[in-house]
C-alpha cells in the first residue's frame, strides 16, 4: 500500500515538473531580446506616462521588441509585475514611477542578469540597476523668462504637487529666471499633494487666476489647468507633453518629457553588452527635456530671445542657478558668480526670494 | 395584450442550485471570455491559459495568488457579518486605511527596536483602528438613522486624505528627500515571511482563522442564528429575542476590524512602509468577493481566489498579449454580471403569457 502510494506521488511529482517545464518554455523559447516597461498610468493622450509611451515606441521601431504594463499601482502589486517581466525574458526594464524604486531594487537582486532603469529615483543597491531623471528646471527657467515677459499683473500662478526637491527646484527656476526680466515677479503657490486629479487642479488654477495670477503653470499631470486658464483668458503652459491642442490660445509652450533618445541607447547599450549602471542627469543638450512650438501670441521678438536662452542653456552658457540667489529670508544661497551643483540642486528644500508662501511640512 | 412575459418566483429551490449558481458564473465568463479573446485576434484557448493558468502555474505564481486573495478574504469575512444582518458597509477601504494609519503609526514607534511583543501590538491596534473606524457610521445609524451607505462611503475619503496628510507631514521619511513616504518598518515589526523569496506571510494564517472563526459563528451559535433570522425577517428576528442595534454596531466592529487587519497584513507584510496608496481597493473589491462567496466563509475563499485571480491574469496578459488592463475588469465584471444573471434565472421562472393561454383556458 505504501509503495503504490509513494509510486504514485512520484509519478504525480514527474507529471507536475514536467508541465511546469512544459509552460516554462513554451514561455522563453525565443531567447529574443526584449524591452520591458512598467507604467503608473493608462497610456492615454498626454502626460507623463504617454510620453514614456512614446519612448517605447521608439525603442520598438529601432527594431527592439518590447512590453509594457499600464496603470501598476505603486503599491504591493509593483514588485510582482516587475518579477514577471524579469522572469519572462526581458532583458531591460524601466520602471516609470518614484513608487517603484524599492521593488526593482528588490527584484534587481534576484536577477542580477537583467538589466533596470529606474526613472526618478536615488537608490541604485544593485550593479545592474540604473536611475535616470531630467533636468526640467532647465525648461522651467525659459517658462520663468517667457511669464516674466507676459504677465500684467506680475504675479504668476503655480500649481505643485509634492513639496519634494524636484517641484521646489522649479518653482525656484522658474522665479529666478521670471525676476531677470521683471524684478517685480510675484509667485503664488497652491499645493494640490497629487499627481494627478483634473477637479483638484482645476480647482487650483481658479484659485490662482482669483488672486491675480495671469499666467498659470502646473507641476501635475492633467489638462485641468490650461483648459481654465484658456476659458479665464490668462496665459498658460503644457507640462510634460505638447498641450497646445487642449488651450491653442492660452498655452505658451509646454516643457515635453524626451525619454525616446536615452531609452533606445540604453536598449541596444544591454542587447550589445555595453550597458554600465549609471545616474542619468539629462537636460536640454541631450534633448531629455525638449520645448513644445511658441505661441505666436508671444511675438517674434520674444520667440527669438527664448531660443537663444534654449541654445545658452543647453550649450551650459547659462547656468539656471546663478547667483547670486537668496532665500525668502534674504541668505545668500549662491554667491555672485557661482551656480549651484548638482548636490545642492538635488536636495533642494527652500523657496528662493520671491516665492510667496511656506513650503509645508 | 399587455405584458407577454411573466417572473415567478421558484418553490423549489435546493442547496445545490446555490453552489450550482457560482460553477455556472465562472463557465460563462470563461466561454465569453473566449469569445471576447477570439475577436480581439487571439488563440481563445491560448489566451484563457495566458489569463488563467500561466500566472499559477509555479510556486511564485501561486504564493502571489494567495498573498493577492489574503486581504480580499480578509475584509469579505468581516462584511459577510454585515451584509448577513443589512447593514450595508461600503467603506471597508476606509477602515482598512485607518487600521493602516494606526498601527503604522505603532510600527513606526517602535522604529529600530526588537521584541516579540511588537508584531502583536501592530496586529492589535490595527484591528482596533478599523473598528474604531466602522463604529462611526454604526453609531450614526443606530442613534441617529443616517444611512450607512452614504456614512461609510464618505469615510473612505476621510482616511484616505489622513494618510495623504500624515506621509507628507509629521510622518515623512526624514532621510527620504520629502517624497510622500514614511521609513521602512524595522524587521520586528513585519509579517514573518512563511519561505525564502516569496513574499507569502503569516497574515494568510490570520485569514484561515478568521474563516473558520466565522463559520462557527454563523452555523454553531445563538448570536449567527439571530444574525440569520434577522436577516431575512426582522420582525421575527425580535420575536426570537434579537436586539437590533446592539447587532448593528457588533457587525460593523466586526468588520471594521477585518478590514483593520487586512491594513495590517498589507502595510507589514509586501508593503514595509505606509504610503499614500497602501491598498489597491480591496475595500471596494471585496464587496464582489463577500456575494461572489454567497456570504460563506467556505465561499468566499473561494471566491477570494478567483478574484485575485482576475488581477493576476490580467497583468499576464498585458504582458503575454499585450491587451490593456481593461481587460481584467471585463472578466471580474462578467463574473458577477452572470452571477446575478444565474441566481435570477435559477430564483424565478420566466412565463411566455401567449403559450400559457392557450393551455389553461
Amino acid at each position: 500500500m505504501k509503495g503504490i502510494n509513494l509510486m504514485l506521488k512520484k509519478i504525480l511529482r514527474c507529471f507536475s515538473v514536467a508541465l511546469f517545464f512544459l509552460i516554462a518554455t513554451s514561455l522563453s523559447a525565443n531567447a529574443e531580446f526584449k524591452v520591458g516597461f512598467v507604467y503608473v498610468g493608462p497610456t492615454g493622450d498626454h502626460g507623463w506616462t504617454y510620453q514614456h509611451h512614446e519612448g517605447r515606441n521608439a525603442v520598438e521601431a529601432a527594431g527592439m521588441k518590447t512590453t509594457f504594463v499600464e496603470s501598476v499601482p505603486e503599491g504591493a502589486d509593483s514588485e510582482r509585475v516587475i518579477r514577471q517581466l524579469a522572469q519572462s525574458g526581458h532583458n531591460i526594464i524601466f520602471t516609470t514611477s518614484f513608487g517603484y524604486m524599492n521593488p526593482t531594487n528588490k527584484v534587481a537582486k534576484d536577477f542580477p542578469n537583467v538589466k533596470f532603469e529606474h526613472a526618478t529615483g536615488y537608490i541604485r543597491e544593485h550593479s545592474n540597476v540604473s536611475t535616470y531623471s531630467a533636468r526640467f528646471y532647465e525648461g522651467r527657467t525659459l517658462l520663468g523668462h517667457i511669464a516674466g515677459k507676459m504677465t500684467k499683473t506680475n504675479t504668476i500662478g503655480y500649481i505643485a504637487s509634492f513639496p519634494i526637491p524636484e517641484v521646489i527646484r522649479g518653482i525656484n527656476s522658474m522665479t529666478l529666471a521670471a525676476q531677470k526680466v521683471n524684478p517685480n515677479i510675484k509667485t503664488k503657490i497652491v499645493w494640490v499633494f497629487t499627481w494627478y486629479d483634473p477637479g483638484k487642479e482645476a480647482e487650483a488654477a481658479q484659485a490662482l487666476i482669483d488672486q491675480g495670477a495671469d499666467v498659470i503653470m502646473q507641476h501635475t499631470d492633467s489638462t485641468a489647468a490650461v483648459q481654465v486658464a484658456e476659458k479665464a483668458g490668462v496665459w498658460s503652459f503644457g507640462q510634460a507633453s505638447d498641450m497646445q491642442k487642449f488651450a491653442p490660445k492660452s498655452v505658451l509652450t509646454s516643457i515635453i518629457d524626451d525619454w525616446a533618445p536615452y531609452y533606445v541607447e540604453r536598449s541596444k547599450a544591454a542587447k550589445d553588452g555595453t550597458w554600465k549602471q549609471q545616474d542619468t542627469w539629462h537636460g536640454l543638450k541631450e534633448g531629455m527635456v525638449a520645448m513644445g512650438p511658441y505661441n505666436p501670441a508671444m511675438g517674434s521678438a520674444l520667440v527669438k530671445e527664448v531660443e537663444q536662452l534654449q541654445k545658452d542653456l543647453a550649450s551650459g552658457k547659462v547656468h539656471s542657478f546663478t547667483g547670486p540667489i537668496y532665500d525668502q529670508k534674504g541668505n545668500l544661497l549662491v554667491a555672485e558668480g557661482k551656480t549651484a551643483d548638482d548636490g545642492m540642486l538635488a536636495g533642494m528644500k527652500v523657496y528662493v526670494k520671491g516665492v510667496e508662501g511656506k513650503i509645508p511640512e | 395584450m399587455g405584458s407577454l412575459i411573466k417572473i415567478e418566483k421558484r418553490n423549489d429551490i435546493s442547496n445545490s442550485i446555490l453552489l450550482f449558481s457560482p460553477v455556472l458564473a465562472i463557465i460563462l465568463t470563461l466561454l465569453s471570455g473566449a469569445i471576447i479573446f477570439y475577436f480581439l485576434g487571439f488563440q481563445p484557448l491560448e489566451a484563457l491559459k495566458i489569463f488563467f493558468i500561466i500566472p499559477i502555474a509555479d510556486l511564485y505564481g501561486f504564493s502571489e495568488l494567495l498573498l493577492k486573495a489574503t486581504p480580499l478574504c480578509i475584509i469579505a469575512i468581516g462584511l459577510s457579518f454585515c451584509f448577513k444582518t443589512n447593514n450595508w458597509n461600503i467603506g471597508a477601504e476606509g477602515q482598512l486605511i485607518f487600521g493602516g494609519i494606526v498601527s503604522g503609526g505603532v510600527a513606526l514607534l517602535f522604529y529600530n527596536q526588537e521584541g516579540f511583543f511588537i508584531l502583536p501590538i501592530i496586529i492589535l491596534t490595527g484591528a482596533l483602528g478599523g473598528a474604531i473606524f466602522a463604529l462611526i457610521p454604526a453609531i450614526l445609524k443606530t442613534y441617529f438613522n443616517t444611512n450607512e451607505i452614504l456614512t461609510s462611503l464618505m469615510l473612505v475619503y476621510v482616511a484616505k486624505l489622513l494618510l495623504d496628510y500624515l506621509v507628507v507631514g509629521p510622518w515623512t521619511n526624514p532621510e527620504g528627500f520629502n517624497f510622500p513616504e514614511t521609513r521602512m518598518f524595522s524587521d520586528s515589526a513585519r509579517m514573518p515571511l512563511l519561505f525564502e523569496g516569496l513574499r507569502i506571510h503569516a497574515g494568510i494564517f490570520i485569514a484561515l482563522m478568521l474563516v473558520a472563526l466565522s463559520w462557527f459563528i454563523f452555523f454553531k451559535t445563538f448570536l449567527g442564528f439571530q444574525m440569520k433570522v434577522s436577516g431575512l425577517s426582522l420582525k421575527t428576528a425580535r420575536y426570537a429575542g434579537y436586539k437590533g442595534k446592539k447587532t448593528i454596531l457588533l457587525v460593523f466592529i466586526i468588520s471594521g476590524a477585518c478590514a483593520g487587519l487586512a491594513g495590517v497584513g498589507e502595510i507589514t507584510g509586501p508593503i514595509g512602509q505606509l504610503y499614500r496608496e497602501i491598498s489597491p481597493e480591496y475595500g471596494f473589491t471585496a464587496i464582489i468577493v463577500t456575494f461572489l462567496g454567497r456570504l460563506n466563509p467556505i465561499g468566499i475563499i473561494f471566491a477570494s481566489l478567483i478574484v485575485a485571480l482576475t488581477y493576476l491574469g490580467a497583468e499576464s496578459a498585458q504582458i503575454f498579449l499585450q491587451v490593456p488592463k481593461s481587460i481584467g475588469q471585463i472578466f471580474q465584471g462578467l463574473i458577477l454580471f452572470f452571477l446575478l444573471a444565474s441566481d435570477f434565472l435559477l430564483y424565478f421562472k420566466v412565463k411566455f403569457l401567449i403559450t400559457q393561454k392557450k393551455n389553461e383556458y
